[in-house]
């Protein structure tokens, strides 16, 4: 059938094929290659001894606990202050919001925001966190600058899933006698809580691979905190992220440093796999 | 009742100012952060002079006469930016081709998959990767002292900015109408041929906004590029040791003081400008894009 068709031209169309699979499969070997190398490195390093003690001098132990439990408060800190707000703008943008300008400003800030990159965060958070509110380097000072980091996530999904919710739930709440306040709690928000899902495990996910933002703002102290302990200033600690580059770059720890990266990966992966689901449910509804 | 009611009304109007509030709230913070990153860098310019800061070919900010020029940085955050993106879109495109018009449905889902898991890897684990793989490697090949230099680099952050060049030139390649395909294919050309000759081209616009988003991760990222340059204030060169403006910001930030401090903040605000200008840039190519369709 393609016997018309030049050589040079068949010559040229097999080249790009070839180039475009060629890349496809770069990129899925570049992840198995990823993936397969740090888990061979890192999963004989994670013991259990790893897992639940701090590193000590003293008793020459090294561990991971307080970077996890670090990481844990800080994706709470993050997530408890981040949702209201977060929620709350989608909300304005999508049900209060009636001058089109205000809403391209919001929009515009909230693009503005998403793509400051995560040192600069770092660097504005040690500046008004730690300094201007003098709440010295500590996990709270982190987590307030990942609000802000992420906030326009929580926003665009957020808006993305009010937007499904159909007009007719609307005016039959408000057909009812419902007041708007209480139309958007008791039928528009019930109805959007995949995608506020989804934007918490978006969240989730870049709070738990953020480096650059914390380095500054929550240190790299690897004490064992209690609860209340870390939301209280001053309190430092560095999460996994924080504690692999220290591992890494300033120790030369590699055994260490790739138990902590195998476990970011696994993390990373169930995240993935959290934020495929809720995708997934969203859609159905959609359609 | 009327009392009812008027509770009813002043809830109703403190909801709506709450919501209002946090609707502004990405305004403000928008806002605070650029007016503290002005406050707090611009007094070390005007300390230093402006052309001596951005074009000074010097940087020894611990030397007994300092001297701060940071030229070194911005050409290396340049350079790299531009080596990242000559490497990662080309196969991110042809990767977004693969996926957008040359799979079935099984094997485009592994790649899309390895896509989506290769944006979530955290950048200190490319860092650490960087680090024990390409910096050896790049020694051995170049036959090099050190390994850590601007060429690992640019490899990482290629490696790096694949995923959004890919998932965005794929939703660029999705929006061109189905009729280009059809005509394409009724005169005569191939499959290939007409993605290539045809789709692509009338996805440039989304392709472009995939480029410019490529050099906004790209100039952005510290840590991994922290991890595998070398973290030396040279004028950039392929291999040699170099510091980008990210890094230079992180690495002396933990002992700075004084004017030292004061000029790693005024570097965080070029940077700053430049993610500006990138975002700008960006508005008016989606903005155009927008037009033609």
């Amino acid at each position: 059938m393609n016997s018309g068709i030049s050589k040079r031209r068949r010559v040229e169309i097999a080249v790009l094929n070839a180039l475009v699979y060629i890349c496809a499969g770069l990129v899925c070997l570049m992840l198995l290659g990823i993936i397969g190398y740090i888990l061979v490195r890192g999963v004989p390093h994670i013991t259990l001894g790893l897992l639940t003690s701090k590193p000590s001098l003293i008793n020459g132990t090294t561990g991971i606990l307080p970077n996890i439990l670090n990481t844990l408060y800080i994706i709470a800190a993050t997530l408890v202050i981040v949702l209201p707000i977060g929620v709350g703008a989608a909300v304005y943008l999508n049900e209060y919001a009636r001058n089109r300008r205000v809403v391209r400003i919001i929009e515009l800030a909230t693009e503005t925001l998403s793509g400051i990159p995560s040192i600069i965060y770092g660097l504005v958070g040690l500046l008004i966190f730690v300094q201007f509110f003098s709440l010295g380097t500590s996990l709270i000072a982190g987590a307030l600058t990942l609000v802000i980091m992420t906030l326009p996530t929580v926003i665009k999904t957020t808006q993305e899933s009010l937007k499904t919710v159909p007009n007719g739930y609307r005016e039959g709440a408000l057909g009812l006698g419902a007041g708007k306040w209480h139309m958007i709690r008791t039928t528009v928000l019930p109805s959007a809580i995949d995608g506020i899902v989804t934007g918490c495990i978006l969240s989730i996910g870049r709070i738990v691979g953020e480096s650059a933002a914390l380095l500054f703002t929550a240190g790299m102290a690897s004490e064992i905190l209690g609860i209340w302990e870390s939301v209280m200033p001053g309190k430092a600690g560095s999460t996994l992220t924080v504690a692999l580059y220290v591992y890494a770059k300033e120790r030369g720890e590699f055994d260490i440093a790739f138990s902590i990266a195998a476990i970011l990966l696994i993390l990373t992966l169930i995240i993935n796999l959290a934020a495929k689901l809720a995708a997934k449910k969203l859609r159905r509804k959609e359609s | 009742m009327s009392n009812l009611r008027k509770t009813a009304d002043a809830l109703e109007k403190a909801m709506n100012a709450v919501f209002t509030f946090c609707g502004f709230l990405a305004v403000a913070f928008v806002l605070v952060i650029t007016a503290f990153l002005v406050i707090s860098g611009v007094p070390a310019i005007g300390e230093i002079g402006i052309w001596d800061f951005l074009f000074g070919r010097v940087w020894a900010s611990t030397a007994a006469e300092p001297r701060y020029g940071i030229l070194p940085f911005i050409l290396t955050s340049v350079y790299g930016t531009a080596g990242a993106i000559v490497i990662g879109v080309p196969v991110g495109l042809m990767c977004a081709v693969y996926l957008a018009k040359m799979s079935g449905g099984k094997s485009a889902g592994i790649v899309r998959t390895a896509v989506d898991l290769l944006s979530g890897i955290p950048s200190v684990v490319y860092g650490l990767l960087g680090m024990i793989i390409i910096v050896p490697l790049v020694r051995e090949i170049f036959n090099l002292p050190d390994g850590a230099n601007l060429f690992s680099a640019i490899i990482v952050l290629a490696v790096m900015i694949l995923p959004s060049v890919i998932s965005v030139s794929e939703t660029a390649i999705k929006a061109v109408p189905k009729e280009y395909e059809e005509a394409s294919l009724a005169l005569g050309a191939t499959k290939t041929e007409t993605v290539f000759k045809v789709i692509v081209p009338a996805a440039k616009s989304g392709i472009l906004t995939a480029v410019v988003l490529g050099i906004g991760r790209a100039i952005g990222e510290a840590m991994a590029v922290m991890m595998v340059s070398g973290n030396v204030a040279n004028m950039p060169s392929l291999f040699q040791s170099v510091r980008f403006l990210t890094t230079a910001v992180a690495s002396e930030m933990s002992y700075s003081s004084g004017l030292q401090r004061q000029a790693l903040f005024s570097i965080a605000l070029v940077l700053f400008v430049f993610i500006l200008i990138i975002n700008l840039i960006l508005n008016l190519v989606v903005k155009r894009g927008g037009k033609n369709e």
